[in-house]
Parts: C-alpha cells; sequence; structure tokens
C-alpha cells in the first residue's frame, strides 16, 4: 500500500439485547481515500459509526489512529482526536444560530466571540455556496440547507477521518456534485473519508475503495475498480442475484379484466392539499403507480383517496357502490390500507413492540374493547415475521429498535393482516436497501395475483417500470397523463412529468 | 435512476436572517409590559403616575426576580425546579434564627455569616439535585419535588414559629434605601419625596446582568441552549450534556440562596409560611417572559419583565377595589393562558410561513 493507515479499527465486536450487532469487524482507513462502507440495512454499518464515534462504547476489540491505539469515550473525544462525523439524521439544534451549530461544543475558552462565529462561517458558507445567513435560526432553514450546515461544520474541523453517514439523502443533484466536489478537494489534502450511502452511482463516482458488511460480519475490501456493481450487490446480499429480471418477467403475463367494476372509482376526488380533482380507478389485480416530481401532489391525491387529509368533494364507488370516505377508519372499513410515505411521522409507534405494532390497525378495526388473546396476536405476529422476513429479536422487541427496511416491513405486515382488497404503498422502498427493495417489489407483484390492488409511489422510476402496470402522471397538483403497456418506458415517462409537446 | 427536484429553489435569494424564537417571544413579552403599564398610567393613574410605584414594584419583588432567573436557566435546558419557593422559606427561617442567636450572644457570626448560610443551603440544594437530574437521569419534576418537601420539613425543624429579627445591623441593612435622582415626587405640601428601591434590588439586578451575559456571551450559557434545543444532538455536538444539566441546576440553587436571602431582607424575618407558591410565581414569570417548558428557549431579559408583568398585573387588580386574593389568582391564571395562546398563535403563523 502506498498510503499509510489513518484509522485502523481491528476485531470489532458489539452486542445489543439478544442481537450481535458487530461481530469481529476490521477496517481500515488511509490517508487521502474515501472508503465507501456498504451493506444492507443491520448490516451494521451504522453501529460501526457509532462506535467509532463514541456514540456506543465497543464491547470488543481495538482502534487505532495513526498507529497509536486509542479509547474513544464520546462524541466529544472523537472530534478532539480528529474525527468528524455527519450523520444521517440532523444531529444539530433546531434553537441556535447556523453559525452557533457550526461552531459549538469546538471553540476555545469559556466566552463565545459572535463576531469570530458570524464572520467566519459566513466565510465558509459562501465558499462552499450554501444559500444561509450564519444568523438564521436552524429550525427556520430546509432539511437540506441543515444538512450542509452540518457539513460545513464537520469540513471546517480540520480533521483526519470524516465520517459521512448518509449524507445525500435530503440534498439534490446539484447539491450532492457541490458535496462531491468537497470530498476531492478534502481527499487531496490527505483527509480519509469514510462515506456511507444505499446510491451506487454515488459510491462508483467518488469512492477509491469498499468494505462491505453482512449481518453484522465484515465480507471484505475491495479496491473500486475490482468490484463491478453487479458484484458489489450480490456481496451485499450474500447471494448471487438476478432476480430483477425475474420481477419483470413476472407480471407481465398477468391479465387484468380493464372492462369489469373496479374495486375502487373516483369522480372529481377534491381535497384541501393544494391538488385539482382527479379522476381514478383500479381494477382488481392491477398495480397502479403515481409519479412526478417531489411536491407534483402524488402523495396528496393518494393521502386523499384513504381520507388521510380532508376530503371537500367528488364522489367515491367501491365495486359499484357509492360510499364516503371522510377519514381513515371509513377507508379501512372499505378495504383500503395506506403506508404512509414517512414512517416515523405517521406510521411506527415506537415504544411499541414489534407484535403490538403488527396487529395494530386490525385492532383498531376490530374495536378497542374486544382485544385479542395473547396467543392470537402472537400466531398473527409469527406469521407475518416468517412471511416478510423480518429480522427481529422477538416479538416483544420495541419497534425502534430495528433498522430502517425491518420497521417498513412490520407496517407492510400490519396492513396486510387487515387484509385489504386496495393497497396503497407511498414509498415503500425509500432509505431501504437494494435486497429489501426487491423482496418489497415481489410481494407487491404476489399480492396483486392474488386478486388484490395496489398503488405503488415511488421516487425511482425503474423500480415503478418493474411493478406497475399503469402509471398516472402528476405535475403541479395536476394529473397530466397515464402511461400503459408500450408506453410504460424511461423516455416517455420523463417526457411527460417535464411536460414535453408544450 | 431517481428524480430530484430543486428543495432550495424558493431560498436561493433569501440571505436576511428571521428572528430567533428566543428574540420574537422576547419582543412580543416588552410590548405588552409596556401596553398594561402605559394603560394602567393612563386609566387608573391613582399611584401609576409616580416613578414610586414601579420602584415598589422593584422592592416588593427582587426575590421573585432572582428566583426566576434561575428557574429560567434550569427551563431552558428543559427540566425545572419546584424546589425553590420552599428552599427561600428555608433560608429564611434559617437565617432568622442564626441571627437571633447572635443577638442573644448565644452563637458568634453577623450579617456576613448569615449570607454563607444562604449560599450554601441554596447550593446544597442545587448539588444534589443537580446529580441526581444529570447523573442518574431522574425526572426533574420529581427530585425537585422530592427537594420541596423536604425544604419544608427542614424549616419546622429549624423553628416552627414565626421569628422576627431584631438583630440591629441587619435592620439596618434592611432599612437601607438607595434613593434615585430625578426620579422622586412632591407630595401636597410641598416636600420633595426621593424615589428610592432597596437593597436587594440592586442585588438582584446584579444577578440579572450577570446571568444575561452569561446565557449570551459564555460557551456554558449557549450550551444550556443547545441542550434544551436538542440534548442527543448536543452530546453529538460534543456538548458535555450532562455536565451543563448539573451546572443549570446548581446555578438555579445558588439562585434560591440568594433569592431566599433577598425575601429575608424584605421581610426581616423567618415563618414556616414564607414565600409559599414562590415556585410557581417564578415559573409563570419564566413563561411570560418567553422561556418555553419544552426547552431551548427563553431569555433572561424577557424573565425580567414577565416578574414586572406579573406584578403590574396584580397591582392593577388591586387598585380596582378587587382586594381578595383569588382574584388576583384568576386574573394570573387567565394572563398565562392569554400568553400562551399569543406565543403559540405567533410561533406557528411564523413556522407557517417558512413552508
Amino acid at each position: 500500500m502506498a498510503n499509510s493507515a489513518i484509522l485502523e479499527m481491528r476485531g470489532i465486536c458489539k452486542f445489543f439485547p439478544g442481537v450481535r450487532a458487530l461481530e469481529n469487524v476490521d477496517f481500515t482507513l488511509r490517508e487521502g481515500e474515501i472508503h465507501a462502507l456498504m451493506g444492507e440495512n443491520g448490516a451494521g454499518k451504522s453501529t460501526l459509526i457509532k462506535v467509532l464515534t463514541g456514540v456506543y462504547p465497543k464491547d470488543g476489540g481495538e482502534v487505532w489512529l495513526a498507529d497509536q491505539p486509542v479509547h474513544i469515550k464520546s462524541p466529544q473525544d472523537a472530534q478532539n482526536k480528529g474525527i468528524a462525523t455527519v450523520y444521517q439524521e440532523i444531529t444539530l439544534c433546531p434553537n441556535l444560530t447556523v453559525a452557533e451549530n457550526m461552531y459549538i461544543g469546538r471553540t476555545k475558552g469559556p466566552f463565545t466571540d459572535w463576531g469570530f462565529i458570524n464572520r467566519s462561517a459566513g466565510k465558509l458558507l459562501d465558499e462552499l455556496g450554501i444559500p444561509v445567513s450564519p444568523t438564521e435560526q436552524l429550525g427556520n432553514c430546509s432539511i437540506a440547507i441543515q444538512q450542509m450546515v452540518a457539513i460545513a461544520r464537520a469540513v471546517d474541523m480540520d480533521c483526519k477521518v470524516l465520517i459521512l453517514d448518509e449524507p445525500t439523502s435530503s440534498l439534490d443533484e446539484q447539491e450532492v456534485q457541490k458535496l462531491f466536489n468537497l470530498m476531492r478537494d478534502l481527499k487531496a489534502k490527505g483527509v480519509g473519508i469514510i462515506f456511507v450511502t444505499h446510491f451506487l452511482e454515488q459510491v462508483y463516482e467518488v469512492c477509491d475503495r469498499i468494505t462491505v458488511l453482512r449481518d453484522g460480519k465484515l465480507v471484505g475490501e475491495y479496491i473500486i475498480e475490482d468490484l463491478p456493481r453487479v458484484q458489489l450487490v450480490s456481496k451485499m446480499l450474500g447471494k448471487d442475484f438476478d432476480d430483477m429480471a425475474e420481477i419483470k418477467s413476472g407480471h407481465e403475463s398477468e391479465n387484468i379484466d380493464l372492462n369489469g367494476t373496479p374495486v375502487y372509482q373516483a369522480i372529481n376526488l377534491t381535497g384541501t392539499t393544494g391538488i385539482k380533482p382527479f379522476d381514478f380507478e383500479i381494477h382488481q389485480g392491477e398495480v397502479n403507480g403515481f409519479t412526478g416530481l417531489l411536491g407534483s401532489g402524488r402523495s396528496e391525491s393518494v393521502r386523499a383517496i384513504f381520507g388521510a387529509d380532508r376530503v371537500v368533494g367528488g364522489k367515491v364507488f367501491i365495486d359499484g357502490k357509492e360510499v364516503k370516505i371522510r377519514k381513515p377508519l371509513d377507508a379501512m372499513k372499505h378495504g383500503i390500507s395506506y403506508l404512509p410515505e414517512d414512517r416515523k411521522l405517521d406510521g411506527i409507534v415506537g415504544d411499541l413492540s414489534v407484535r403490538d405494532n403488527i396487529i395494530l390497525a386490525l385492532q383498531v378495526m376490530k374495536g378497542f374493547f374486544k382485544p385479542f388473546s395473547k396467543a392470537q396476536a402472537e400466531a398473527f405476529a409469527d406469521e407475518y415475521i416468517k412471511l416478510l422476513n423480518i429480522k427481529t429479536a422477538s416479538q416483544d422487541t420495541p419497534i425502534k429498535s430495528l433498522s430502517g427496511g425491518n420497521q417498513q416491513k412490520v407496517i407492510l405486515a400490519r396492513w396486510l393482516l387487515a387484509n385489504p382488497q386496495y393497497l396503497i404503498l407511498d414509498e415503500p422502498t425509500r432509505g431501504i436497501d437494494v435486497g429489501t427493495k426487491v423482496e418489497i417489489q415481489k410481494l407487491v407483484l404476489k399480492l396483486a395475483a392474488e386478486g388484490r390492488s395496489i398503488t405503488f409511489i415511488s421516487s425511482e422510476i425503474d423500480e415503478m417500470i418493474r411493478t406497475c402496470s399503469r402509471l398516472v402522471v402528476m405535475r403541479d397538483g395536476k394529473v397530466v397523463g397515464e402511461l400503459k403497456g408500450e408506453d410504460l418506458n424511461q423516455n416517455k415517462i420523463m417526457a411527460t412529468i417535464a411536460g414535453g409537446e408544450s | 435512476m431517481s428524480v430530484n427536484t430543486n428543495v432550495l429553489g424558493s431560498n436561493k435569494l433569501k440571505r436576511r436572517a428571521s428572528l430567533t424564537d428566543t428574540n420574537l417571544l422576547l419582543i412580543i413579552t416588552i410590548i405588552v409590559f409596556i401596553v398594561m403599564y402605559v394603560c394602567a398610567v393612563i386609566f387608573l393613574k391613582k399611584g401609576f403616575t409616580k416613578p414610586q410605584m414601579f420602584f415598589n414594584i422593584l422592592n416588593e419583588n427582587a426575590s421573585l426576580l432572582v428566583l426566576s432567573c434561575g428557574m429560567t436557566l434550569v427551563m431552558i435546558t428543559g427540566g425545572i425546579d419546584i424546589s425553590v419557593g420552599q428552599v427561600t422559606c428555608l433560608v429564611c427561617m434559617a437565617c432568622a434564627v442564626h441571627l437571633q442567636k447572635v443577638n442573644e450572644g448565644l452563637a458568634q457570626g453577623n450579617v456576613f455569616t448569615s449570607v454563607l448560610i444562604a449560599l450554601g443551603i441554596g447550593l446544597a440544594f442545587g448539588i444534589v439535585q443537580g446529580f441526581l437530574v444529570a447523573y442518574l437521569e431522574f425526572q426533574p419534576f420529581i427530585v425537585t419535588l422530592a427537594g420541596l418537601f423536604f425544604a419544608k420539613g427542614m424549616t419546622t425543624i429549624v423553628c416552627s414559629d414565626r421569628v422576627p429579627v431584631t438583630y440591629d445591623a441587619f435592620v439596618k441593612l434592611a432599612r437601607t434605601e438607595v434613593n434615585i435622582p430625578f426620579m422622586g415626587s412632591v407630595n401636597k405640601k410641598g416636600i420633595y419625596i426621593p424615589a428610592y428601591v432597596e437593597v436587594g434590588v440592586i442585588v438582584a439586578l446584579v444577578v440579572v446582568i450577570l446571568l444575561f451575559c452569561l446565557l449570551k456571551w459564555t460557551k456554558l450559557g449557549r450550551n444550556f441552549y443547545a441542550v434544551g434545543g436538542n440534548n442527543q444532538s448536543a452530546n453529538m455536538l460534543g456538548i458535555n450534556v450532562k455536565l451543563t444539566k448539573f451546572l443549570a441546576h446548581v446555578l438555579c440553587g445558588l439562585c434560591a440562596g440568594i433569592g431566599g436571602y433577598l425575601f429575608f431582607l424584605h421581610a426581616c424575618s423567618g415563618s414556616p409560611l414564607h414565600a409559599q407558591g414562590a415556585e410557581m410565581n417564578a415559573i409563570a414569570s419564566s413563561i411570560i417572559g418567553g422561556t418555553l417548558l419544552s426547552g431551548g428557549v427563553g431569555n433572561i431579559v424577557g424573565t425580567l419583565f414577565g416578574v414586572l408583568s406579573l406584578s403590574t398585573i396584580k397591582n392593577i387588580v388591586t387598585s380596582l377595589g378587587l382586594e381578595d386574593a383569588w382574584w388576583t389568582n384568576i386574573t394570573v391564571g387567565v394572563m398565562l393562558c392569554i400568553f400562551l395562546l399569543v406565543q403559540s398563535v405567533i410561533l406557528a403563523r411564523k413556522n407557517k410561513n417558512k413552508k
């Protein structure tokens, strides 16, 4: 190796009650390299990072910084030793100003020099092209800006090791490029960067080396040129990987009776959340999708269908009969289920166990005064944990200690248990790894084959093309087109979203 | 491939910072106080036209002011301390008994030692409660509730009766009036009566200024805000969250000691009935002053105006001829509700604008 190692982790172990989060993991970071840390959800990436930054104490192994064994006690300690971190969730204080968030906890002396921090923050923000004033309160900024501020803070720390834990999930294309330029600058200065992300393109764009983890164990360390994408994915999943192709062929053969009575039909459905009145119908066994840019109203449309936001006009027919859907419970009673976009906000009840989260929707429909027997609840939970392959220590584990993808599966189980005729999935694959994504897509097609109707929303167009047989395209709160069959390809969809003909 | 939109689009040109939540709430508080006082001067007249009325408010509330400042610190970190009222009571009793013993020649000491006793009691409560809250991670409400009962019990152990203080040096200090130039008024006989404040007010204002500087310009002060804003983030940002919470409680305890002594100075006696419910007044003043119970937002200047608003409204109710204590209580209750309503409406509108 030409470059010397600035960080070495040897035989790192970390146990949580019932789970081996990390088992004997080695990791080496060299001077001036960008090193991707890859793995499925629950593979132990975040845990490894949190051990390195002192958030969790390690249960075994050693950490060497620049050939010195070190013991990292706390995040402050990590900062002092030259390890700067940008976490996936924003770990800044929303009640402080932008400048304070960049400098708090790392200036010398007992006093806060406002002039100094505002000036230097302003300079740094300008250099990085972040459009925000240093004296703005952080809570008033958009999530993307907050993430950039967190990055600015880390960059300014003169660190030897910079850890970026999924920093790009809330950034747009331009901002990602800005970040990459920044990373290349730092790399040239000899900083070692650990980059965690789910986006394979990004890995191949900036990284030099990849370390793959699976189920808390090290799979291997590779130089990027030696590891083509397909192999990377198969290393992450631990199996040879042709599932993508399988999916496509699976649903082409399906024949859907489009002339029968629709399972769900809406005429002139009008919501209050800024979408224009729209018509929509879905048939038995059909998978359709809503697509459009963020903010085009695709989520708002399905929320209106489910009655999650207030509906002020229009008619709704279920199996040809007119019904009124005013609130989610009405929709549930008519066999409609909705998996919300933001699982943290709308979906999970973090402190309840996996089992309780699974039976929640069914319990609501049955009424709270007729609880399920414990045996029955356990049987339900068991069935779906197996069916969806949910990785959890037990049924009694609180859902918040599961990884993102597994939380998503629990919510999916909740709605499947309610045995819906019509299932709405809003971004079920966001923020979860490739393997689980494929599993969820397969499941969608399997459910459709069983005769259920499904609306599937995703930001990733190829995912939509693989799963849906019909796409409703939205722009600025309006339905601007419907694509199916031959038209269902990348170019046509992009053109419709952009409004090509005008 | 993924479809991305430019999330920043609308924000690109925005360089001017909008008000922080803390400053917004501070401005509301100051405006409300000024409007209230000016209305009282115009419509009620009576004493309100004389500056001395304002200084009397300060004289009577010097103790509450210091207690409220301590409370504000703890509330900014997201905690609460409901023991301060009873600690005040205990401080008064302990100092009164001590000075009377000195007076009767039963003990060594002077005014200075009584001050040390007051500070010692306050610090002791602050340190123990702070340790339990910060390092053992007990609920601050419960810990300080225990402190409240403990202090109440200790007070009656020290003495269960009212103890008036007749120790000369102390009485002299308590009676000292500091004249304020140009603010006096001429009475009916044409004699000039100077406006004055008690010594306690000077001490209280010094505490206000010191704590204001602490919160604004020291790292410790800013850490209070960070911890109250989001303690997990604060930890990730490299702040020692436990130490910060501990110090907030210690400072609040110290303020309870100082506030207790100021109460003693004003009352010149110790009694188990002193400062009953002072902690609730302190919490009310902090909230009126723009401190949020959820932490992370608050300001010492706001607290100063919170105390002034609270006592002004009490004075207004009294001068309307509604002498009964329950009228003042009802008014304060209603005022607190209106304040919370105004604050939440304004904060909600501000947050709506950003989207």
